[in-house]
């Protein structure tokens, strides 16, 4: 296999926005998993659908939107430019924010499924206890559904890793950057260096595989503890 | 009877589909053409139909993919490229055909702006000092690894000596349509295009542009070719052939490419 600098650097910068992007996300999608799993509001099916709506749109449709959204016409980059922080667009900040779009579902629902299951009760017994809520949430809640943050977090690790149409059309491939392994192999194809292309795509099968594999692993020791 | 009946229907449908195909291809051309192309391809098309008994397809792509496709046995008879290199390369690998290689357009690049008074008729923008009040933070190229216009730009930026005040405000898309896309959001403050992009008719239709002479770059020839499917297919011959007819020429002229 044949990495040259560029695709190490490809390499390095995809992993640190695959890892900035997964604890953000994890943050963001704490208290909108566990609001998910215990509100009664009507409001409940519409924010579900808008948070899985990444599933659906086509990747480079997200991007061509956020492109309009940051631009200095549109609200982001209207806001961004106010704030003072200037545009974000080609910008790794601009990417973490279009990989947390586009990895939300894969954070919230293992979340929301790990805090469903676990039901009201732990939470209810810990107010017996005289714990607030608060305390009751990182003491009991936290711990509870610890196999679900684990799941969460590898899932929008990965599927960050795996992200490019939204990196193509607001990254503008400046190396160091922007320009992550997805992109660089595209490249590569488009430039006809298939040799290079396979060399990256093998290095990032075997990443897929790995994870999907702990992934797998770790499903089947949780059921089989629960049993 | 009911049996009867379905058989009949059937057999009438796939009749009537074989009969469909087998007429259709004796006359169709399925075109791949470079993504830059797209719309003056779709108006020689329309005429293409209208002046001949035969049928176009066009399929769309950039000059990378299309090349990757034909030689994974696409069903293309003709190429129309981005650039001169890739046909050449399809005819040396014996996937085209030898010796039908031409050149159907030239490319035009322009430095553009949608901000009608950034971009001057001489290009001074590019090397306008950070004072200046026309200075941008944002200027958008086609990847040069993958466009030929990249490589164009690339060229004029180091042949006006711009390439290192510029160097840190570039930024690049995968293909010109991108490049374009990017100074069209204004995400990019200006860049470099295909003229046939913002012009109709020989007028640059919004913001201010630099079309920049022609021997500030190695010229943007677009080459066509007859692929090795479309050896014996007569509509593909009869394409080769109308892309250098008159009507045709007029409209690539249109779309502000030369020839």
């Amino acid at each position: 296999m044949h990495l040259t600098s560029e695709d190490l650097s490809a390499i390095l910068l995809t992993l640190e926005l695959a890892g900035v992007t997964t604890v953000l996300l994890l943050l963001l999608a704490t208290p909108i998993a566990w609001w998910l799993a215990h509100t009664r509001s009507g409001w409940r099916a519409p924010v579900a659908a808008i948070v899985a709506l990444p599933l659906v749109l086509p990747p480079t449709v997200l991007g061509f939107y956020l492109l309009i959204a940051l631009g200095p016409h549109g609200s982001v980059g209207q806001f961004t430019q106010w704030a003072g922080w200037g545009s974000l667009a080609f910008s790794f900040s601009g990417l973490v924010l279009g990989s947390m779009i586009y990895s939300l579902p894969f954070a919230v629902q293992p979340l929301v499924n790990a805090f469903e299951a676990m039901g009201s009760r732990p939470m209810e017994v810990a107010a017996t206890l005289r714990a607030n809520k608060l305390d009751a949430f990182f003491t009991v809640a936290i711990p509870l559904a610890k196999p679900g943050f684990v799941m969460a977090a590898m899932l929008s690790f990965a599927h960050t890793v795996g992200e490019f149409g939204v990196v193509l059309m607001i990254g503008g491939n400046i190396p160091d950057k922007t320009r992550v392994v997805s992109t660089q192999i595209y490249g590569h194809v488009e430039a006809m260096e298939y040799a290079q292309a396979h060399g990256l795509a093998g290095a990032m099968l075997l990443f897929a595989f790995v994870v999907l594999l702990i992934i797998s692993w770790a499903n089947r020791r949780r059921t089989q503890t629960a049993t | 009877m009911g049996l009867r009946l379905l058989r009949f229907c059937l057999s009438a449908v796939i009749l009537s589909v074989t009969f469909v195909c087998g007429c259709a291809k004796a006359d169709e051309v399925v075109i791949a053409v470079a993504a830059n192309f797209t719309a003056p391809m779709q108006k020689i098309a329309q005429a293409f139909e209208q002046d001949t008994v035969h049928k176009a397809k066009l399929v769309f792509g950039s000059t990378g993919k299309l090349y990757a496709q034909i030689k994974n046995g696409a069903p293309f008879a003709v190429f129309l490229s981005a650039d001169d290199e890739t046909p050449a390369r399809l005819e040396k690998e014996g996937v085209a055909v030898a010796g039908t290689r031409f050149t159907y357009a030239v490319g035009r690049l322009a430095l553009w702006s949608r901000n009608p008074s950034l971009v001057d008729d001489k290009g001074q923008v590019l090397i306008g000092n950070a004072s200046d009040k026309n200075s941008f933070k944002k200027i958008a190229i086609a990847d040069p690894k993958l466009a030929p216009y990249g490589v164009a730009a690339m060229e004029v930026l180091k042949g006006t000596g711009a390439l290192t005040h510029v160097a840190p405000k570039l930024v690049q898309g995968d293909s010109i349509g991108q490049a374009f896309q990017f100074v069209m959001t204004e995400n990019a403050d200006l860049g470099f295009v295909a003229l046939s992009q913002i012009s109709i008719d020989g007028r640059i239709t919004q913001g201010s542009a630099w079309v920049v002479p022609q021997n500030l770059y190695t010229p943007l020839k677009q080459d066509a070719i007859l692929l090795a499917l479309g050896k014996e297919n007569a509509a593909a011959l009869a394409l080769m052939k109308y892309m250098r007819s008159e009507r045709a020429q007029s409209i690539i002229r249109n779309y502000g490419y030369t020839l």
